[in-house]
């Protein structure tokens, strides 16, 4: 049978390792929406001395190679130091995994991504950010540029979604060229929110739709 | 890897096993008479491949009920048709003021994009809307159309939902204007009543390949008196419409699939369906039918569900791992890495694309096929979910 996919890719989405949730865990991260047809959501729980990541479990919804790279990320990733895990990127996944078909690299990144956001929001939370800079739009910009339009792929900066951010005392809004109503909102609404509130000067974030204005 | 050792196919609205008796009539126009079918004034083999060529024909425009000076014209398959249909009738429209097409967002890519084109050379393209169970909004057709419209054509059943359209009520509409009106009925032949003259039907395209016949072998149905040009330039084959050596064993082994169909074994079909729908609908939650919901308004043979919270290429493949063969709607799946253009057009989210599952059943199954396909899917689909990270509120 020649499948696209390799021997271990086929194994791992067969019998995925560390499935689960947590009920407290210490970071977690979601990449990707349903509407997209690839998501993928990771809890750590990492001790506080030694930065140590000591158990990591994914969720995932989407293909096959999403779900063995969801599943590779979390095995590469348990036992390391939040720096150390850092460093894993998509290429390294692709590869413990005997290589993925060029097409489904994006769903490689996915998963790295949300490693990645995972480890950004803990040290945010907990105070770790070296350089603390406070969050202005262009942060915010940053952070939304990850967020997905399902119905043209493209992220939310790219399709003019947004329509002015405001920064102010503690609190982000953000203005979505969009009517509450739409097919997408309440994603794009969950999306928003999860990315900008773990800025560790941030306590809230509105997200504002045109007939909400 | 655990072994599995049925084989369940279960995507013949793509295609189909062809029959044994149909490989062993084209077999003799392969080994036998082989000649290229060609006038009457011909030497004897010539005379007998061309024999060949008019029966099927007269079997196929007779199971359409056609009328005299009715034509049936072979083509390599729907695709073809369907291009020679719309570009065929395009180029030969002598009244400048009808330049309007209208067409459906449901239908096959060789309309789809035949009209795309038909678009660049100067014609208006519009789209009729269907319902969310993929029935054409009748009253947005009659809106539709007007005295410019050329021509209007809507997919008799589609290919991934199954759904049947009310053609007499289209048809009076379309006529109502002075359109024509076209068919794509791959997919409707041999699992629906077809009468191109009680139902007024002007181009109808085939694909012998759907119902048990060979690849490469189609053909247009083409109302007396309905102007249609040749799209290819070469010889003078199928009445000067068609050039090219014609396919003699391609079209011999269609007419023979229509001729041995019967009506039971589409009963049986139709039975294997239903049985499969209760079995995945009793046995699995949040299962989501897409396409009619009133089954006999649906081909026999489709099936096409959304299983919520997970998505389909997932279950594609854990399902072929198991012998199943199906296909989904989902953007992973296709080649343009896009989720289905039908249920997209239908009002679909995209996650209930991404999550759909198309069973499309033949005469050679079994129900111990349908208990094996019920009872995988089900530990499939409990699998995956396991995994998802959705919850019944993300829907």
């Amino acid at each position: 049978m020649s499948l696209p996919y390799t021997k271990k890719v086929l194994e791992y989405f067969q019998n995925p390792k560390n499935v689960g949730e947590m009920d407290k865990p210490d970071a977690m991260a979601t990449e990707g929406s349903p509407a997209c047809g690839d998501m993928v959501k990771l809890y750590l729980q990492i001790d506080k001395q030694s930065l140590i990541i000591k158990d990591i479990k994914f969720k995932s919804y989407g293909c096959a190679s999403n779900i063995a790279t969801a599943s590779i990320i979390t095995e590469l990733a348990k036992g390391k130091t939040l720096e150390q895990a850092k460093k894993i990127n998509w290429k390294e996944a692709s590869e413990t995994l005997g290589g993925l078909p060029p097409v489904k690299v994006h769903c490689a990144v996915l998963a790295v991504d949300a490693l990645k956001t995972a480890i950004e929001n803990y040290e945010h939370k907990n105070d770790l950010i070296k350089e603390k800079k406070h969050t202005d739009e262009n942060v915010v910009r940053q952070r939304l540029s990850r967020v997905i339009n399902p119905l043209t792929g493209l992220d939310l900066l790219q399709v003019n979604f947004i329509k002015k951010i405001e920064v102010k005392e503690g609190g982000i809004s953000v203005w979505i060229n969009l009517n509450s109503d739409h097919q997408f909102a309440g994603n794009i609404k969950d999306e928003t929110i999860e990315r900008l509130e773990p800025l560790w000067d941030i306590k809230k974030v509105n997200v504002i739709f045109n007939d909400q204005a | 890897m655990k072994k599995y050792q049925r084989t369940v196919y279960l995507d013949n609205n793509a295609t189909t096993r062809v029959d044994n008796k149909v490989t062993e009539y084209m077999n003799h126009y392969f080994l036998q008479d082989y000649a290229v079918a060609s006038s009457q004034f011909s030497h004897t083999p010539g005379i007998k491949a061309r024999d060949a060529v008019e029966k099927a024909r007269s079997i196929i425009l007779g199971k359409l009920r056609s009328g005299p000076g009715d034509q049936f014209i072979f083509t390599s398959g729907g695709a073809e048709s369907n291009n020679m249909a719309l570009k065929g009738l395009a180029l030969t429209n002598k009244d400048p003021s009808r330049k309007k097409i209208i067409i459906s967002g449901i239908e096959h890519f060789s309309v789809l994009n035949t009209a795309k084109a038909l678009e660049k050379s100067g014609f208006e393209v519009k789209e009729v809307k269907v319902d969310g169970q993929g029935f054409i909004d009748l009253e947005h057709l009659q809106s539709l159309l007007d005295e410019k419209t050329l021509l209007v054509s809507i997919i008799y059943a589609n290919h991934e939902v199954g759904t049947i359209q009310d053609m007499p009520k289209i048809s009076d509409i379309v006529h109502q204007k002075g359109a024509l009106l076209h068919t794509d009925a791959a997919i409707a032949f041999l699992q629906t009543p077809i009468d191109v003259q009680k139902q007024n039907i002007d181009l109808l395209s085939l694909s012998a390949h759907k119902i048990h016949g060979p690849k490469g072998s189609g053909g247009l149905f083409i109302k007396k008196n309905i102007p249609v040009q040749k799209i290819l330039d070469g010889g003078y084959q199928e009445n000067n419409l068609r050039p090219g050596t014609e396919n003699v064993p391609g079209i011999a082994g269609f007419g023979k699939a229509v001729e041995i169909f019967k009506e039971k074994d589409l009963e049986k079909v139709k039975g294997l369906r239903d049985y499969l729908y209760n079995g995945l609908g009793s046995r699995i939650e949040h299962v989501l039918i897409n396409g009619s919901k009133d089954l006999s308004k649906r081909v026999a043979n489709n099936l096409n569900v959304s299983f919520e919270y997970i998505e389909g290429e997932s279950v594609v493949l854990h399902l072929d791992m198991r012998g199943i063969a199906v296909i989904t709607g989902s953007a992973c799946f296709s080649r343009a890495l896009q989720a289905s253009h039908v249920l997209l057009a239908m009002g679909f989210t995209h996650e209930r694309a991404h999550g759909s599952i198309k069973y499309s059943l033949s005469k050679y199954l079994t129900r111990a096929d349908m208990d094996y396909t019920i009872k995988q899917t089900k530990e499939v689909v409990e699998k995956l979910r396991d995994l998802s990270p959705l919850k019944s509120t993300t829907f």
